[in-house]
């Protein structure tokens, strides 16, 4: 199952680059087509404002279900910044990659860190709206910058592996996101207990740590099965 | 357009180490081909009895074919004969259902096809360019990724004619732009083995001495060339030999008598 091709032999530097290298052409190719900040952005903060449509301006139940809000919004909604179109190779660019040497780990790895690096910005536009909508309080709020990055890590993660594994599908656009809700599910948790345990003064140690750990996970599968996943859908 | 490519190709390459070396051989034209084997005595590439399927259906059956070094081999067949799947196989891209093969000297069936893979340039029907990337970006990413200079993308893309176009994005460059920004990618990279199909699709007549100039430099390297064309005309000046797929099967081509 381990990642096949030539950067194996390169070593980690070359690895390092290789993803790098598809890391800024996928953030290049991102920023031009807009399809990540300026269209779901807008669409995710539409979001949260239903809910205090739904419920009227029960405030304190606003307050209560905030942050919780929040990454549920993130988590539906930062799925399709992780499965995005932009991210896509077609088959013939996938080929040249393969011929250039590049590793499918360095390109898991690569869309990952791309896909994580607009998640980040996503919530970090996202949290403001949630903020002022629903006022949750922002009580342990240091807690939030870990919380952020390892839940874009993670979302980011299983958003590329899903990406490798429906490659080629004509029904990808859908499969994709069906096969990251579930497991994100972890992250969705995780999530919002280390904000609650925040608010209320309790230590979020432990849930950051099954972030950690979920995040390992994801990223170790994808680096293991990249190769695998790769010979099969260039099939 | 010669002297302008020099500075290319005169520079050795550091990835070029990836496949196995061989010493570099001119062939020949006018009568038989000193250099057609590859290291150890070899083909450059060599199927034996290949065939694949792709899904249930049989799409190459039986294939045998050799290039040598210095050799350049034309593929001609009606569409859907399976071309472009045996151009995949020689590229490694696709690994055989039946039958055994070596490319560079790697066999089609080991990990160590992974390690020859650029030193084999493949230019298929679809442009392999990102299309919200200029075609300098395009190229630099390329030459980033093989450890060359990014600023010999720009030198390619001069060589191939698009100097002035060379910051425009690939969505708004014409087919046959596009086929010479191609054609520029392969120059930058240098190949032993060049895989072509459609050799000539959607470029001009100008277009097309860049097809020839690539096919030399491939050669002029002891490297070899495999041409896919619908025009086994337009082949004739550029291969020693065509050979032809009919139903998936390789046979000589009738028409490339001329050239045995």
């Amino acid at each position: 199952m381990r990642a096949e091709g030539t950067a194996v032999a390169g070593g980690a530097g070359t690895l390092a680059r290789q993803a790098l290298e598809v890391a800024a052409k996928d953030l290049r190719v991102e920023a031009r087509s807009g399809e990540a900040l300026p269209v779901i952005l807008p669409f995710g903060a539409t979001a949260l404002l239903l809910l205090p449509i739904a419920v009227g301006a029960d405030l304190p139940l606003l307050r209560q279900a905030g942050w919780g809000m929040f990454w549920v919004v993130v988590l539906l909604f930062g799925t399709l910044v992780a499965v995005r179109g932009t991210a896509v190779d077609d088959p013939a660019q996938r080929d040249l990659l393969a011929l250039l040497g590049v590793d499918p780990a360095a390109r898991f790895a690569g869309q990952t860190l791309a896909s994580a690096l607009l998640l980040v910005a996503f919530q970090v536009l996202l949290a403001p709206v949630a903020v002022a909508l629903y006022d949750p309080g922002l009580t342990g709020w240091r807690w939030l910058g870990p919380t952020v990055l390892l839940v874009a890590v993670g979302l980011a993660a299983l958003g590329s592996l899903a990406g490798m594994l429906t490659a080629g599908l004509p029904a990808r656009g859908t499969l994709a996101p069906l096969l990251v809700l579930p497991l994100s599910v972890p992250l969705l948790l995780a999530g919002t207990q280390v904000t609650a345990g925040a608010a209320f003064g309790r230590s979020p140690m432990v849930w950051l740590l099954l972030l950690v750990a979920a995040d390992l996970v994801v990223l170790a599968a994808g680096v293991l099965a990249a190769g695998s996943l790769d010979e099969t859908t260039t099939r | 357009m010669e002297s302008r490519l020099l500075p290319l190709t005169a520079r050795p390459s550091a990835r070029r180490r990836a496949a196995p070396a061989s010493p570099p051989q001119r062939a020949d034209h006018a009568g038989t081909l000193p250099g057609q084997t590859g290291p150890a005595g070899a083909p450059l590439a060599a199927l034996r009895g290949v065939g694949v399927r792709l899904g249930a259906t049989p799409v190459l059956r039986a294939v045998d074919l050799e290039v040598g070094a210095g050799q350049a081999v034309g593929l001609v067949g009606a569409n859907g004969s399976g071309k472009t799947t045996l151009l995949r196989v020689l590229a490694t891209l696709l690994p055989p259902t039946s039958g055994s093969g070596t490319v560079l000297g790697a066999s089609l069936d080991s990990r160590a096809r992974f390690a020859v893979r650029t030193a084999i340039a493949l230019l298929g029907h679809a442009p392999a360019l990102y299309p919200k990337l200029t075609l300098d970006e395009n190229l630099a990413l390329v030459a980033r990724l093989l450890g060359e200079r990014p600023g010999r993308a720009t030198q390619a893309l001069e060589v191939a004619g698009l100097a002035g176009a060379r910051r425009r994005r690939a969505a708004h460059c014409s087919q046959g732009m596009l086929r010479r920004a191609e054609l520029a990618r392969a120059l930058l990279t240098k190949p032993r083995l060049l895989l072509l199909d459609e050799a000539h699709a959607g470029l001009d007549p100008a277009a097309s001495g860049l097809v020839e100039l690539l096919v030399g430099e491939v050669r002029g390297r002891g490297g070899a060339a495999v041409l896919v064309s619908h025009e086994p005309r337009r082949l004739r000046p550029l291969v020693e030999r065509t050979v032809e797929l009919a139903d998936g099967r390789l046979q000589p081509a009738e028409e490339a008598g001329h050239a045995r």
